[in-house]
């Protein structure tokens, strides 16, 4: 497996190295192929978000009855109203903000998206998810196969990630994604000051400009580092934004208030990676139905607080038409509680898509949480959600109809699905 | 400074993390002597030394008598960082820091490398032990050295390191045994009702002979064959005390026969792809027979011969078939002795062949580390080296997942590639004065300032247009005198600019 992913990206130094030949020009490329600037902006819930506390079937008795200590009174849950079979669903009650988009019109949630025997291995799960192949999750990500189908040279700003490591859904076979954990420190540093620092960079990027096309690896890399120095400054103006909102302390909001100002910039990225963690809650997920406290209730409160700011603040700058955000988990969780006020891995979860050109609403429908033999939308021994939208669905709907790309091309087949017209 | 010959730098580069100065004496009776500047041979070496017994210097250390531990915290050595004691059998950073300094200082770096080399091939990261033990005693399970463990528990890289070079059908049934490896592959919940099929799925596609070789329903039984090796815990969790031992828990085995789609036994047992029902009593067996099975398959040394070319031949060339073929050969003759495989590894034609120099991209963990010892480290900490790993993609103790690290051109993204370049200016940064001070008698042209440098860094011939490029910055901002002054900050900058070069990111 190893083996056949190096040949794999073997093959895609020497296509890299003419991606990066013209390390003066990035600039221009960034705006030649900004004629469109529409971004996807792709939020993680890292570690197994728990569906049934995000989006709650607050009238399924099974709800209360397998959870006994977790479960949120009906009084205190959010209703957003009912999905096409006609179960009454609510919000979290920390999505105050994402009850006002949904109100709007502008944030749709797509129930029990999953796959065929989901993997209950984080590992595996997010290796699916990123890659889009349930049958072997190794290679590059879908996100990273779209920024491959830009025309070539590929702007190295095309995807920006905004946590220290790139992740699998972002690795690209011709384009180096840029992670860039905090722009305040995404600088070339010198050991002397002053004017002598000047000429470390001009050096730098004088001595990094060896690309040898006999020696493609040592292009591809000093390639790298030539498009690492040509974005600095593009990256740097980014922390000189005066956001119209505040944004809170947390990471996310800190990630966030990044995109808002390298949309601002109109700097060209296509896609934008934001993460926030501590989803897999096996215990302490709550306490005795106090919707207030208790780990999921904070995750939920710093999710919620850090989209409305990005929200609002793209509303303001008037660049909310032009920006989709999507949010996914590896998978979900275990529908009846475990020992320690927790929840161990499940399988299908809850997708959620934000943005100026969202129609938003409720798709797809919500299982029964009956165990009863025989129970379609359970599996498991009636233990989990089975799925009932293939995740690859709704990944086609944003590559078709919001990025413009070909879905079937990137997902290697065919998974449009009617119906799925969140965008 | 004189220049070992191409081909022991390249041995040491490559087996080793690099040459600093001291090694360079160290290792000096064994090469010819090279002209620093022009690279022609002076003399043939008066040591008597030749590559073969430089080879076998590397590969025949004694790890008893190789502890470089005990020189943590002492002058001339790369500094460490604590805040109170330094425990680095019960703190992963501090567990982090001494493995670092282990690969900058050992006497016998390619133990240091091969325990790297399995951590990747092995991958097992701390965090999801820690997430089950905590954060004490995931970091005992990883990092112990049994000599410093209350209850003598050995930690997974010290499995590594004592086993470096043995035989790897050994290293494999006790990697199965290894209480990190049962909660990291989930063999503590390993029961004969409900068998669990990671570490057997793993085993086979990824530690052994790899993924076109198995069926789904050799997966499953492997599976079986594994139930019951499980872990045992006793004393109290986060108290340093705690024992985790390997139990083999016989009510917990599947007991029938196991059925797999290639060979098991090469005589005997009727037939040779069954694992044949045993007693629950017996049952152990099944696993050993297993491993031994899978350590001995001709494509599990092919796979192991073509790794071995990644690992220290060349990422640029696809594996060469007479290499391939030789490796395995050696390592089937020899039972799958490690020591022997990398004796002939280091002496094959291919290693030694000088278009192969330099042509593997260098870990992160390589990058410092070689950095650290040519460069210079004088009071550095080796905790300063920690976030740039982490920024350059590879944080030690927690491979991203089973795989191991994405190596190769994978470890350069822009980010990371920058974290690379930081860190060649935070360590020059550090080492201004005694880059100065080293300088001295290359002071007088800017070429000559440069050339030090390149020997210093044993780099290869530079080409024209980098050349140009440094000296050109050697003489920015003021007319060249070779001042003090002029020596502190420009001695400091053309290492910064050569260590941060697409150049020194191979190896």
């Amino acid at each position: 497996m190893k083996f056949t992913r190096r040949e794999f990206v073997k093959g895609g130094v020497t296509a890299f190295t003419f991606g990066f030949a013209a390390p003066a020009f990035l600039s221009d490329l960034a705006l030649a192929q900004g004629t469109s600037r529409r971004n996807l902006v792709v939020l993680y819930l890292s570690g197994g978000n728990d569906a049934l506390s995000t989006l709650i079937p607050y009238t399924d008795t099974f709800y209360y009855s397998r959870r006994p200590t977790l479960a949120i009174p009906a009084g205190n849950i959010l209703q957003v109203g009912a999905d096409s079979a006609g179960n009454a669903l609510g919000l979290h009650p920390r999505l105050t903000g994402l009850r006002t988009i949904f109100n709007q019109g502008r944030l749709a949630i797509v129930q029990r998206t999953g796959y065929k025997s989901s993997s209950r291995s984080h590992f595996l799960g997010t290796d699916i998810w990123s890659t889009a192949n349930p049958a072997n999750a190794t290679g590059s990500g879908w996100l990273g196969r779209y920024l491959d189908t830009l025309p070539s040279p590929v702007d190295p700003l095309a995807g920006w990630c905004t946590i220290g490591s790139l992740p699998h859904s972002l690795q690209a076979n011709r384009v180096s994604v840029p992670a860039i954990p905090n722009p305040v420190n995404y600088a070339l540093q010198s050991p002397n000051t002053g004017a002598e620092a000047g000429f470390s960079r001009q050096a730098m990027t004088a001595v990094t400009s060896h690309l040898p096309v006999e020696q493609p690896h040592l292009a591809f890399v000093n390639g790298t580092a030539q498009a690492a120095l040509a974005t600095l400054d593009r990256v740097a103006s980014v922390t000189s934004y005066v956001p119209t909102v505040a944004y809170g302390n947390d990471g996310l909001s800190a990630a966030l208030r990044t995109v808002a100002a390298a949309l601002f910039a109109n700097m060209g990225t296509k896609v934008f990676w934001v993460q926030i963690g501590g989803f897999d809650t096996h215990s302490g997920q709550g306490a005795g139905g106090n919707t207030g406290i208790g780990a999921y209730a904070n995750l939920m409160g710093t999710m919620n607080g850090a989209l409305t700011s990005f929200y609002n603040d793209l509303s303001n700058q008037g660049l909310l038409q032009d920006t989709l955000i999507l949010q996914f988990s590896e998978f979900s969780r275990r529908i009846s509680e475990n020992g320690s006020f927790g929840t161990d891995h499940g399988a299908a979860g809850v997708m959620m898509a934000i943005g100026g050109g969202v129609q938003g609403g409720l798709y797809g429908t919500a299982a029964s949480l009956n165990p009863v033999a025989g129970n379609p939308t359970l599996e498991n021994n009636g233990g989990d959600v089975t799925f009932e939208t293939d995740f690859r669905s709704v990944y086609a709907r944003v590559i078709d109809n919001w990025l413009g790309a070909d879905s079937v091309g990137i997902l290697g087949g065919d998974f449009r699905k009617p119906g799925l017209t969140f965008v | 400074m004189a220049r070992l010959s191409p081909q022991f730098e390249h041995l040491y580069r490559r087996a080793g993390f690099g040459l600093s100065a001291g090694d360079r004496e160290r290792f000096d009776p064994y090469a010819p002597v090279v002209s620093p500047r022009s690279g022609r041979t002076l003399s043939r070496g008066t040591g008597g030394g030749s590559y073969r017994q430089a080879v076998e210097s590397m590969v025949g250390y004694n790890p008893a008598a190789t502890d470089v531990d005990a020189r943590i915290g002492t002058p001339g050595y790369v500094n460490i960082t604590s805040n109170g004691p330094f425990t680095p059998n019960r703190d992963i950073g501090h567990a982090r820091q001494r493995w670092l300094f282990r690969m900058v200082h050992s006497p016998a770096p390619l133990q240091e490398r091969m325990a790297l080399i399995w951590h990747h091939h092995f991958a097992t990261a701390v965090s999801k032990i820690a997430g089950v033990y905590g954060p004490l005693d995931s970091t005992r399970l990883m990092a112990a050295k049994p000599s410093e463990d209350p209850v003598r528990l050995r930690g997974q890289i010290e499995l590594f390191r004592q086993n470096a070079l043995g035989s790897f059908r050994d290293l494999l049934i006790q990697v199965a045994q290894d209480p990190a490896m049962l909660v990291w592959l989930d063999g503590v919940t390993n029961f004969k009702r409900q068998p669990q099929e990671n570490f057997g799925r793993e085993l086979m596609e990824l530690f052994t002979f790899g993924v076109e070789h198995y069926t789904e329903a050799d997966v499953y039984a492997a599976a079986r064959v594994f139930t019951g090796w499980n872990l045992q815990v006793s004393g109290s969790i986060g108290s340093g005390n705690a024992a985790f031992r390997f139990f083999y828990n016989a009510n917990e085995h599947d007991t029938a026969a196991k059925d797999f789609s290639f060979r098991i036994y090469s005589r005997g047992f009727g037939r040779t792809g069954q694992i044949p029902a045993r007693s629950a009593s017996a049952g152990m067996q099944d696993g050993i027979d297993l491993i031994h099975a899978l350590a001995y398959h001709p494509e599990t040394a092919r796979r192991m011969a073509r790794r071995l070319w990644t690992w220290f031949v060349s990422e640029t060339e696809t594996p060469d078939a007479g290499f391939v073929r030789s490796i395995a050969q050696t390592y089937l003759n020899n039972h799958t002795n490690m020591r022997a495989v990398m004796r002939a590894v280091l002496m094959s034609p291919q290693f030694q062949d000088s278009r192969n120099h330099f042509k593997r991209y260098a870990w992160p963990a390589e990058y410092v580390v070689r950095s650290l010892k040519e460069v210079g480290h004088l009071g550095f900490s080796v905790n300063d080296a920690l976030n740039p790993m982490l920024g350059m993609g590879q944080q030690l103790f927690e491979p991203p997942d089973v795989n191991g690290w994405d190596i190769g051109p994978l470890w350069f993204s822009t980010g990371a590639m920058l974290a690379r370049m930081n860190f060649a200016s935070a360590l020059a940064t550090s080492q201004r004065a005694a880059l100065r001070d080293a300088a001295r008698p290359f002071r007088t042209t800017p070429e000559s300032l440069v050339g030090f440098a390149y020997d210093t860094l044993t780099m290869p011939p530079p080409h024209a247009s980098e050349t140009a490029a440094l000296t050109n910055y050697v003489r920015m901002g003021s007319t060249w005198t070779g001042s003090d002054q002029q020596l502190l900050a420009k001695t400091a900058g053309v290492f910064h600019l050569l260590t941060g070069t697409g150049e020194y990111q191979f190896v």
